[in-house]
């Protein structure tokens, strides 16, 4: 069985008199195994964030999940109650976010921070749970834990911030770990180092791991397995290997030949023409058509489903139909 | 909310929401209410004297402390009553109605028109001209408004058109401080930049393109401003540095209203109030939906 | 350190304001002298206060009284000025005080409970609580109170001191206005905090809703929230005037209110100044005080 399975998950956002309605995830299925990394890749707005928001079901109050289930250990989590979710989040499944020094709060301390949810899980004792605060911190690799305890996140770099949170996240043990953009904010010389912590801590601790990125190059490091979002909708999804060699719907191929690499003989950087939908107003058919170097008449008006490519290859595109 | 109310017959529940919609104000909606509040105001101060039905300063002795028309002892003569020296309650609030408006009115734009050149000089031009203004800037705003009014009034003495001035001097600061801001802000935005390459005179460029970009802010301002002038005009006339007697004022109503407190003559003392309230509500509610309309960058007022 | 050098500047602007206006307003003479002086008096005053002398030269002398805390005499009570001011300053203090809890007891919790359920039926209640607060003005409301409580209830004195009853109206009055502005700021200030990484962060934790909201999110939201009652406590006394006079509660504003009654003008003059330089102290002391809140900027230097 697998460890978190997603079945048409769906969830919009909702305007305040009931008029406007953003379709922010839409009919989106996955799947993770126990110790194995899902990249999920898009552009801004591509739902992306809502998406691993709605795992944990925190979404904002205009948001509303319309639709799908979603697997974890055997519990549909959209089925739960609020309290038993709570006890999910943070124990059993755990969030990185984008940016270190908002996501931690200024005026307490990072052992406070880092022990608060080994207090609440677990129900230890305030002794004890620093005690695991500082194991914690050594374990990702902060020097003098001893010390940086006792500091206050605006006296941390934003390597060691994001180190910090990425101790709050296995403090209690979780079995998944959901990373949104967990580097974007930092240095281009730290952001080699943190990905490699992750890869060490998800091997120590058994994590699996969903990553979401805008960057298919740590993608590629990274994953095993990658899922590519466009305008609320999953188009491709399939193993790291295959996506990257042969992929099958014309976004996937153009976000992979807009990469500019060195062998190229090619003059001009190739963008993908165009700007991502917005949300509100999406095309009729197929999302994708306006920009689609391959678009064909059906494309226009009706939108494809997902068709099965190869063994675990699935691309939403008539092509592949 | 609505889904409750759907609940009901629906028509009851439509007027429910529209009467809410107007009242409230989360609406984007025109706010109907307040601006009609105000329009009647100053309908009233423009005709006072073809709507008032007795001389506002003159009043028999004989005929005071009357109640309202609706209570006991009271008459459909004096429709309101009448005050301690027997003049009429009605007549005297439609002419404080002028009184309130022309006053603040004008201190609102005087001060509205002496803050926003300082502003503007000082944002524009810095240097030392915008720390001197800027240190007067903060030294009269430490003096709270109600305090350097009386101050003022006690040294020029009493009279309409002195707490003009006054109330313009001691406001002034509050529109200069924003104004400032707001310049400081444009002075890096590309138009002003193009008009300075293009040889524009500093004085050009401050009053063709500053000027027209900050009358949005300035406006918002003077609409909550007003509520807060007739506040403190209405609190100078209670204590007795503000319009002097006999002219009718709200505030000075309410002081003369307070002598007749303790003997249950409530009536010189809520309707005045009410039409401060109502005024100023109107004033608050039209300026923060002002605000909202012309420039969220102002949600911090 | 910087600011405390722009706090001088500031108390400097303001004594030398207060100095232009009386000195350059009218005959500085007769506000100097007692009402109803004669032209000789007139005369030994310009001698004493050297008002003949060139105006730095006046200027001089008045900040060098200013600095023995020599503020006059006053006419009416025939004591030092400064004295009295200091004997009235524990009343004040006192109301304002009261005023101040009052606000914070209702002012807080209400903007808490209206940004949690924001958009909800107590955040609509919420604003129009606000927007009532900052219409109504306060020394209506004082009468509006004493109206109810004193003449119809007869459950509360109406004027006066002495007892926690003489107390309840007249704070209440006061903190009004502050409890509306205290909700407000509140408010917002939570929805910020709320709506920003860390408190999710704290959700994504899994923490009990009321933890984050108790833990994480109250103590960030306040910071500006007491910094602006702090700030507030002060102007409170000093515009506490109106509701002063109206409960004749003995604190520096009825001292104001007298002072202007009985054209003394040395009392309304020392008010004035030590109320402004009040202000600026204080906005110095909360400058600094946030320092120690908020280990940011603590640690900044």
């Amino acid at each position: 069985m697998k460890l978190l399975e997603v079945r048409n998950l769906s969830t919009h956002y909702v305007s305040s008199r009931g008029t406007r309605v953003t379709r922010a995830v839409d009919d989106v299925s996955l799947a993770v195994d126990e110790g194995e990394t899902l990249g999920i890749v898009g552009e801004s707005g591509s739902g992306k964030t809502t998406l691993a928001l709605s795992l944990l079901r925190l979404l904002p109050p205009a948001a509303r999940n319309v639709g799908g289930e979603i697997w974890f250990e055997g519990e549909d989590l959209l089925r739960i109650s609020n309290a038993e979710m709570r006890r999910v989040r943070g124990k059993r499944i755990a969030m990185i976010l984008q940016d270190p020094l908002a996501s931690l709060n200024p005026l307490f301390t990072v052992g406070d921070q880092v022990a608060e949810p080994i207090r609440v899980h677990e129900g230890a004792s305030r002794g004890s749970a620093w005690d695991r605060a500082r194991e914690l911190l050594r374990a990702v690799r902060i020097a003098a834990p001893e010390a940086r305890v006792r500091e206050y996140p605006h006296q941390l770099s934003g390597g060691m911030r994001q180190r910090v949170v990425g101790a709050i996240a296995i403090s209690c043990g979780p079995r998944l770990l959901i990373a949104d953009e967990p580097t974007t904010s930092l240095d281009l010389t730290i952001q080699a180092q943190y990905l490699r912590l992750l890869r060490d801590l998800q091997r120590d601790h058994g994590l699996a791991m969903i990553f979401i990125t805008h960057n298919l190059g740590i993608v590629a490091k990274m994953c095993g397995h990658v899922a590519v979002m466009y305008a609320g909708r999953l188009v491709e999804a399939g193993p790291v290997a295959r996506i990257f060699s042969s992929p099958a719907h014309p976004y996937t191929q153009a976000l992979l030949e807009s990469i500019p690499r060195m062998s190229d003989g090619r003059q001009r950087l190739t963008a993908i023409d165009g700007q991502p939908p917005d949300p509100v107003a999406l095309p009729p058919g197929c999302a994708f058509h306006p920009r689609c170097p391959k678009v064909m008449d059906r494309c226009r008006v009706e939108a494809p489903p997902e068709f099965r490519v190869a063994e675990a290859q699935v691309s939403r595109c008539w092509l592949s139909g | 909310m609505n889904g409750s109310a759907a609940n009901a017959s629906p028509s009851r529940a439509a007027a429910l929401t529209l009467a809410w919609r107007y009242a409230s104000f989360r609406s984007e909606g025109f706010p109907v209410l307040p601006v009609l509040i105000i329009v009647v105001f100053v309908l009233t101060a423009l005709f006072a004297n073809v709507l008032a039905p007795h001389n506002p300063e003159v009043g028999t002795l004989g005929d005071r402390f009357h109640p309202p028309a609706w209570q006991d002892g009271g008459t459909g003569e004096h429709l309101l009553g009448t005050d301690h020296l027997g003049r009429d309650v009605l007549s005297r609030l439609i002419f404080g109605a002028r009184v309130s408006l022309v006053v603040g009115f004008m201190a609102v734009i005087f001060a509205g028109i002496l803050g926003t050149v300082l502003g503007i000089l000082s944002g524009y031009l810095g240097g030392w001209v915008d720390q001197v203004i800027m240190r007067i800037t903060d030294a009269w705003l430490a003096l709270p408004a109600l305090t350097f009014a009386i101050f003022l009034a006690a040294i020029v003495g009493p009279s309409a058109m002195n707490i003009v001035i006054i109330l313009a001097a001691v406001y002034w600061t509050r529109y200069a401080r924003v104004v400032r801001g707001e310049v400081l802000s444009l002075k890096e935005r590309e138009f002003v930049r193009l008009a300075i390459v293009a040889g524009c005179s500093k004085r050009t460029i401050m009053r063709r393109h500053i000027l027209p970009n900050v009358l949005n802010s300035t406006i918002v301002l003077a609409t909550l401003m007003l509520g807060v002038v007739i506040v403190t005009e209405a609190s100078l006339s209670f204590l007795g540095v503000g319009v002097p007697p006999p002219q009718p004022a709200w505030g000075l109503m309410l002081a003369d209203g307070k002598k007749g407190l303790m003997a249950g003559y409530w009536w010189l003392t809520v309707l005045p109030g009410t039409c401060i309230m109502l005024l100023v509500l109107a004033a608050n509610l039209l300026g923060d939906w002002l605000r909202v309309k012309l420039d969220p960058q102002l949600r911090q007022l | 350190m910087k600011r405390v050098g722009f706090a001088l500047i500031s108390l400097f602007l303001l004594s030398l304001t207060i100095f232009v206006f009386v000195r350059v307003t009218g005959d500085p003479a007769v506000l100097l002298a007692e009402p109803g002086a004669s032209t000789d008096d007139l005369a030994a005053i310009r001698q004493q206060f050297g008002l003949d002398q060139p105006l730095w030269v006046q200027y001089g002398s008045f900040l060098a009284h200013l600095g023995r805390g020599d503020f006059g005499q006053s006419f009416y009570y025939r004591t030092d000025v400064f004295e009295l001011y200091r004997s009235r300053l524990p009343y004040s203090l006192l109301l304002a005080s009261v005023a101040m809890l009052f606000s914070l007891v209702i002012g807080i919790p209400t903007g808490v409970i209206a940004a949690v359920r924001v958009n909800g039926w107590w955040d609509s209640a919420g604003k129009l609580f606000a927007l009532l607060g900052l219409s109504l003005p306060s020394f209506w409301v004082g009468l509006l109170m004493i109206l109810f409580f004193s003449v119809y209830l007869g459950w509360l004195p109406s004027s006066g001191s002495g007892t926690a009853a003489h107390v309840l109206m007249p704070a209440f009055a006061l903190g009004w206005y502050f409890a509306a502005a205290h909700m407000r700021l509140t408010r917002s200030s939570m929805l910020e905090v709320l709506g920003s990484e860390y408190v999710k962060l704290a959700r994504i934790k899994g923490l009990p809703e009321a933890l984050v909201i108790a833990k994480h999110a109250l103590k960030n939201a306040l910071i500006p929230v007491l910094t602006l009652a702090g700030i507030n406590l002060v102007l409170m006394i000093n515009v506490a005037i109106v509701v002063e006079t109206v409960f004749a509660w003995p604190g520096i504003g009825r001292l104001l209110y007298e002072g202007i009654a009985f054209r003394d003008f040395p009392i309304v003059q020392a008010i004035v100044l030590l109320g402004g330089a009040m202000i600026v102290v204080v906005n110095l002391l909360v400058d600094v005080l946030y320092a120690v809140i908020d280990p940011r900027i603590r640690y900044e230097r």
